[in-house]
């Protein structure tokens, strides 16, 4: 047995994105581009323009009179149930009945034989409405008596009332955090072709067919059985079409049976912006109490989120901004509450970190405010208050921290990237530099690693082999340009110890794996390969039954090998071992399964552990700021993030740079701006900026912690990579606020709000040159 | 005079006759739509993302030239005698990838692979133009595509590695350089085109003079150059805009030259048409060109439109009202000329009849002791609509300002000049006391608005900061950097 043969697309080696060929030569195929059937029909949104409002009625004569329109949807026309809320609480009609929630919100569809002909029709409809009186933000939406759209979570350990009496210092503030729309490039898209009986399939862009198929059928008032949702591909997700896209099956779903033709419906940029959900935004309260080293005592904290018109995902939204609201720091007396405020605006929805983010760049925010307050680098208080190993240990929910590496990881990242003397330097530079300045921040993240709705945590996969030889693989998760297909085929190359190349991956479809979880909460990677282990060892165990057997050996002497299979002194190559499994009449295919283990979450307690394990990573971000207008740049950028083993190091480290940088553009340009009617107005990449390639870091230096190695039994011991490294974002804005503070000779901690435009950095600059 | 009513060009290595061609329909959706072309994407529909870029390639005085733009918001009559080559004409007939194609997956360019062929097209002419580039060079011709998964650094090392995989000189658009050129030669016949049904009217005109003819039958219609800001109307708005006149074939609207001490900027030519010419004569508006837009968009809009079309936030109106710029206009045969800053009247009004056309802009140039700057301020560096643009003219002599011209965009309804602030300047010396007290000035020129872009004060507060850099950065005594190294 040679030991040094191996496999071509093995675990741990860079494999290319299994699309990389396609996707260059414009021959992928998104939903879009899917050759349509004789007859297809389109539909559009017709929309509101009010924020808040009475619905009286919708005059649809002058829209019906248009040639080419078909017909129009309502919510009459919906055949089940008009709602699709993903959490079940009834409060999200697929068309409204009797009120307008938010302007922009979708009332009725048009139907016709083409888009542009449904588009422009959809402008004619008279809709009468009585307005209401709106409330826009979370603030506003509680001075207003707004309810929560959602039951709000406490997270209590400790004595944080007695802490405060006695503590020497306290810090009282409020940070307002701007939500961040997705920006996907290929917007929201369904396409539904009716079949007979009750049947009817959805090609589309979700995050979640199972949802998907469970809505539509909720809708049309049919069993699941009857509804077959599709996705090949999406151009891009981040969250947002994890519920988002439930609308658009909906009325596709609906049109498609009412007239018995196909029906796609896309919206415009403009309208995919403003009538589906974004990262929640969020008015922090904190109060922090601290000894005079800076070693926090107690943390009180209250998370007010702009959750929209209904729940959508609110509830683990907030829950999880709790979750990460002490980010890597121990908080010996801790209470955080959540406010998920029902406003006027849409309803927000996942995004990239799912309200982690936010709990995040609070708990840094504390912390430099202690930096300040103390007079010390914001390096030594974060390292002051990382959680231990044996004691301070314990998050606010309760669970152990048991596997930072934050030491370690930090002290390196601190090393290479010359933290300390850069720090010195900048100081010195802000000295003698009038106009422009300079600031510099490390920070880290530690990210809890499952779904809080612990039942999500399961997955299903489905691989055939055919008497060829050649492997079709299929599981429950979605390709976003993650490379989900791509490291769960190396993991199923791996164990049957063939090529990468033998192994096809098709689209995600409810027809092979039921009843799967979103591809969400970075957990696509660690449950579909899992599940697509496990079928390819139940395979296995058929095989290597099967060739013992025939052989007359043992099973360990059956051995999949580089292409082959060793069964005692015989070596045959794959193809010819299936072909012989195949007519002997064993079963090649095989359905898998799998549930993270170890993990509970009591949420009325408060308590349990509902992370499998954290991942880990810092960043250390140099910025320059002009004075005298508030535009910046970053000079340079170091990264080092913990995948623990990676299963395809450079797809991960592309997930590391772009969630940088997509965290970056949440916190500095990419600016959500209502105006007082509540309309949106910025809603397109016109007036809604994310980063250009000119916005990256000047030196952008990304490493994995290749040192690291998952402690729980994951998949080859890799670690979720999607949404951590998000958080890294963060370390461009405390850079930006140290550039800020410098021109008060860093006495006091800029009151600087998210996104950190140049506006924002310069109105904070005034301040401060104000007030010396 | 004989009219032609199709649209003839070349689609990758065919020919395309359309028999009728609507003013609103765009290139995009005849390619998607149409042709089953699905390799060219819409994102945004705006010229703002950059996933459906395409090459245009036209027959001019310099031969065939390729450059990339937004098939979204180009319209489809405005190809008539071009070559289009789209993302699926780039491999090879054996399906050999292009060397674009190769790097971008060697240096896992993509990920969920949608902007995509907008990078390759966006880079593959950038690699024919500039088959080295520097990564400035890369970041400058990216400014027009979007990408939400990649953090873009290893897209820049693709563009960066490019010519390791081949030479620009055997890719097959050089190579048929001489075949495609007749064939686009062959399909210039002179000719106006009027294509589409009656009431959405494409016009193009056979000259400059028939566009004066053209005008004069069609006062109402729309007159379109690039298309930058007219292909928003019809793909965001909805707006009818037939009859519509198409003006961006004409070459001798397209002229950019220097004439004695003034620049002549036709009203056709493009932004891109103008670089060069700015970087050697106008050098101060080399950089802040390079912020209006993107790429694909400064290849097709043009100085005149951003005129024309008398957007309060236009980027180009304040630092040519600050140099002294006139217009001319022409309806007919009779021309007239105007100071630019005239021809703003009011918020969407300007002075141009119906059957008027903007015909070119006459650019002073600058003189021995005049200082001249441009600023733009946005939310995003790159490829955003000014908060505040503003031009900045004074002459210093003997260390006295005088004729000062500043004009400011995003301040006001339109496009204008600070006079309380040239006044609070003309007449005084050189020196930092004189320009605190001019920004103070300009509070009594401008009360700005509130909106997504910038709020009232931040406008106000950083107006009043740019004098200071001006100052700042043309006063002797200033020591250190003052403004951040641009890409």
């Amino acid at each position: 047995m040679k030991d040094n043969v191996s496999i071509i697309g093995a675990p741990h080696t860079n494999v290319n994105h299994d699309s990389a060929v396609k996707h260059v030569t414009g021959r992928a195929d998104y939903t879009d581009d899917i050759a349509l059937p004789e007859g297809t029909l389109h539909a559009y949104l017709g929309v509101s323009d009010v924020a808040h409002a009475k619905l009286i009625g919708i005059d649809f004569a002058d829209v019906l009179a248009v040639p080419g329109v078909v017909g129009v949807i309502t919510a009459d026309d919906v055949p089940g149930v008009n709602d699709i809320s993903p959490t079940h609480l009834n409060d999200e009609p697929v068309f409204p009945t009797d009120t307008i929630q938010f302007h922009g919100q979708p009332l009725f569809a048009v139907v016709a034989e083409t888009r542009d002909i449904a588009r422009r029709a959809a402008e004619l409809a008279k809709i009468e409405y009585k307005a209401l009186s709106h409330a826009l933000d979370p603030i506003a939406a509680q001075e207003a008596g707004y309810p929560h759209v959602t039951a709000p979570l406490k997270l209590e350990r400790g004595n944080v009332d007695a802490a405060q009496e006695t503590a020497p210092n306290r810090i009282k503030g409020r940070m307002r955090v701007g939500g961040q729309d997705h920006m996907y490039l290929e917007g929201h898209i369904a396409f539904a072709l009716p079949g007979e009986d009750d049947d009817v399939v959805v090609h589309c862009s979700t995050q979640h067919p199972s949802e998907a198929q469970h809505m539509v059928a909720h809708v049309l008032g049919v069993p699941s059985n009857a509804v077959v949702v599709n996705v090949r591909r999406m151009g891009g997700g981040f969250g947002g079409k994890e519920s988002q896209m439930n609308l658009f099956c909906a009325v596709a779903a609906i049109a498609a049976k009412k007239w018995n033709r196909a029906v796609k419906i896309r919206p415009d940029r403009d309208q995919d912006m403003t009538a589906t959900g974004k990262r929640h935004d969020f008015v922090i309260d904190y109060d922090v109490a601290h000894d005079d080293d800076g070693r926090i005592q107690a943390v009180d904290g209250c998370f007010a989120a702009r959750c929209g018109y209904s729940a959508d995902l609110s509830g683990p939204v907030t829950d999880r901004a709790l979750f990460h609201a002490d980010n890597a720091y121990f908080y010996p007396n801790v209470r955080l509450n959540s406010r998920p405020m029902k406003t006027n605006t849409v309803s927000n929805t996942a995004f990239r970190g799912f309200g982690g983010p936010q709990g995040v760049i609070a708990a840094e925010r504390m912390i430099e405010e202690i930096a300040y307050a103390t007079g010390k680098d914001p390096l030594d208080i974060r390292k002051l208050n990382f959680y231990g190993s044996g004691d301070r240990n314990i998050t606010p929910y309760h669970q152990e921290v048991e596997d930072s590496i934050l030491d370690r990881l930090v002290g390196e990242l601190e090393e290479t990237s010359q933290y300390r003397q850069r720090r010195q330097d900048i100081i010195a530079f802000n000295k003698t530099s009038a106009i422009l300045k300079k600031g510099i921040a490390l920070t880290p993240v530690k990210f809890g690693i499952s779904f809080t709705a612990t039942w999500y945590n399961q997955a299903g996969a489905l691989v055939h082999v055919y008497n060829d030889g050649s492997i079709h693989l299929n599981h429950g998760g979605t390709e976003m340009g993650q490379g989900l297909n791509t490291k769960v085929a190396q993991v199923v190359a791996e164990a049957f110890q063939v090529d990468f190349s033998r192994i096809k991956i098709t689209k995600t479809t409810t027809e092979k794996v039921p009843n799967t979880s979103a591809t969400a909460a970075s957990s696509g990677t660690d449950l579909n390969g899992m599940a697509a282990l496990n079928a390819v060892e139940q395979i296995k165990d058929r095989l290597v039954k099967f060739a013992s057997e025939t052989w007359g050996v043992t099973s360990n002497e059956v051995i999949f090998l580089s292409n082959q299979v060793h069964i005692g002194q015989d070596v045959l190559p794959f193809e010819a071992f299936i072909k012989q499994a195949y007519l002997a009449r064993v079963q090649l295919s095989a359905a898998g399964f799998y549930k993270t283990p170890k993990i509970h979450w009591d949420r009325a307690k408060g308590q349990g552990r509902p992370f499998y394990y954290y991942a880990y990573g810092a960043s250390c971000s140099e910025v320059t700021i002009d004075t005298l207008t508030g535009e910046y740049r970053v000079e340079r950028t170091d990264v080092l993030h913990d995948v623990g083993r990676s299963l395809n190091p450079v797809l991960d480290k592309g997930q590391v740079e772009g969630a940088f940088l997509q965290g970056m553009g949440w916190l500095t340009t990419e600016e959500l701006w209502w105006d007082d009617a509540g309309r949106l107005r910025t809603h397109a990449p016109s007036t809604y900026k994310i980063p250009l390639a000119s916005d990256r870091p000047r030196n952008f230096n990304v490493k994995l912690a290749d040192w690291s190695e998952n402690r729980e039994l994951t998949i080859k011991r890799s670690k979720a990579v999607g949404e951590p490294p998000f958080m890294l974002g963060i370390s461009v804005f405390e850079a930006l606020s140290m550039a800020v503070a410098s021109v008060a000779d860093y006495r006091e901690c800029p009151r600087l709000d998210a996104p950190a435009t140049p506006e924002r950095v310069l109105m904070a600059v005034d301040r401060l040159q104000k007030s010396t | 005079m004989t009219f032609r009513t199709d649209i003839r060009f070349v689609l990758n290595g065919r020919d395309v006759t359309v028999p009728s061609v609507s003013a609103n329909q765009t290139l995009l959706d005849f390619l998607r739509l149409e042709q089953r072309l699905t390799g060219t994407k819409e994102g945004c529909a705006e010229g703002d993302c950059g996933a459906c870029t395409v090459l245009v390639g036209r027959l001019g005085k310099a031969g065939l030239t390729y450059v990339p733009v937004n098939a979204c918001i180009r319209f489809l009559a405005s190809v008539d005698g071009c070559h289009v080559v789209t993302v699926e004409h780039l491999s090879g007939p054996n399906g050999r990838l292009h060397p674009v194609q190769q790097a971008m997956i060697d240096h896992h360019g993509s990920q969920c692979g949608f902007c995509t062929p907008g990078f390759v097209m966006a880079l593959y002419a950038l690699w024919m133009k500039t088959p080295e580039p520097s990564k400035e060079q890369v970041e400058t011709a990216l400014q027009g595509n979007l990408c939400r998964c990649t953090g873009y650094e290893p897209i820049v090392q693709a563009a960066i590695a490019v010519s390791r995989y081949g030479t620009p000189a055997s890719d097959h658009l050089n190579t048929e350089r001489e075949t495609m050129t007749l064939r686009l030669a062959a399909l210039k016949d002179g000719l106006r085109v009027v294509s589409g049904p009656e009431d959405n009217l494409s016009i193009l005109p056979a000259s400059v003079d028939d566009l004066a003819v053209c005008l004069q039958t069609y006062p109402k219609a729309t007159i379109i150059a690039g298309a930058t800001d007219v292909g928003l109307w019809v793909t965001k708005f909805l707006h009818k805009i037939g009859p519509a006149i198409f003006i961006g074939h004409l070459e001798d609207l397209q002229t950019v030259e220097r004439q004695g001490s003034f620049l002549l900027i036709g009203a056709g030519a493009s932004y891109t048409d103008c670089q060069e010419h700015l970087s050697k004569h106008l050098p101060h508006l080399s950089r802040y060109w390079d912020r209006i837009a993107g790429w694909q968009v400064r290849n097709m809009g043009t100085v005149g439109g951003n005129i024309a079309n008398g957007s309060p936030i236009g980027d180009t109106p304040p630092v040519l009202i600050a140099l002294g710029a006139e217009i001319t206009l022409r309806r007919g045969s009779d021309i007239r000329a105007l100071p630019l800053e005239a021809y703003f009247l009011e918020y969407g009004k300007q002075d141009r009849q119906p059957d008027e056309f903007v015909e070119s802009i006459r650019v002073p140039l600058p003189k021995p002791n005049d200082l001249d700057a441009a600023y733009k301020i946005s939310k995003r560096r790159d490829e955003d609509i000014s908060s505040v643009a503003v031009g900045i003219h004074m002459t210093v002599t003997d260390g006295i300002i005088s004729d000062a011209r500043l004009a400011f965009g995003g301040m006001a309804a339109t496009p204008r000049r600070a006079t309380a602030t040239e006044t609070a300047l003309n007449g005084q010396p050189w020196s930092r006391e004189s320009f605190e007290t001019a920004a103070a000035a300009l509070a009594q020129d401008f009360s700005p608005l509130t909106d997504w872009r910038a709020s009232s004060d931040y406008r106000m507060l950083t107006a009043q900061n740019l004098l200071l850099r001006f100052f700042l950065e043309n006063d002797a005594e200033t020591t250190g950097p003052s403004q951040l190294a641009c890409v």
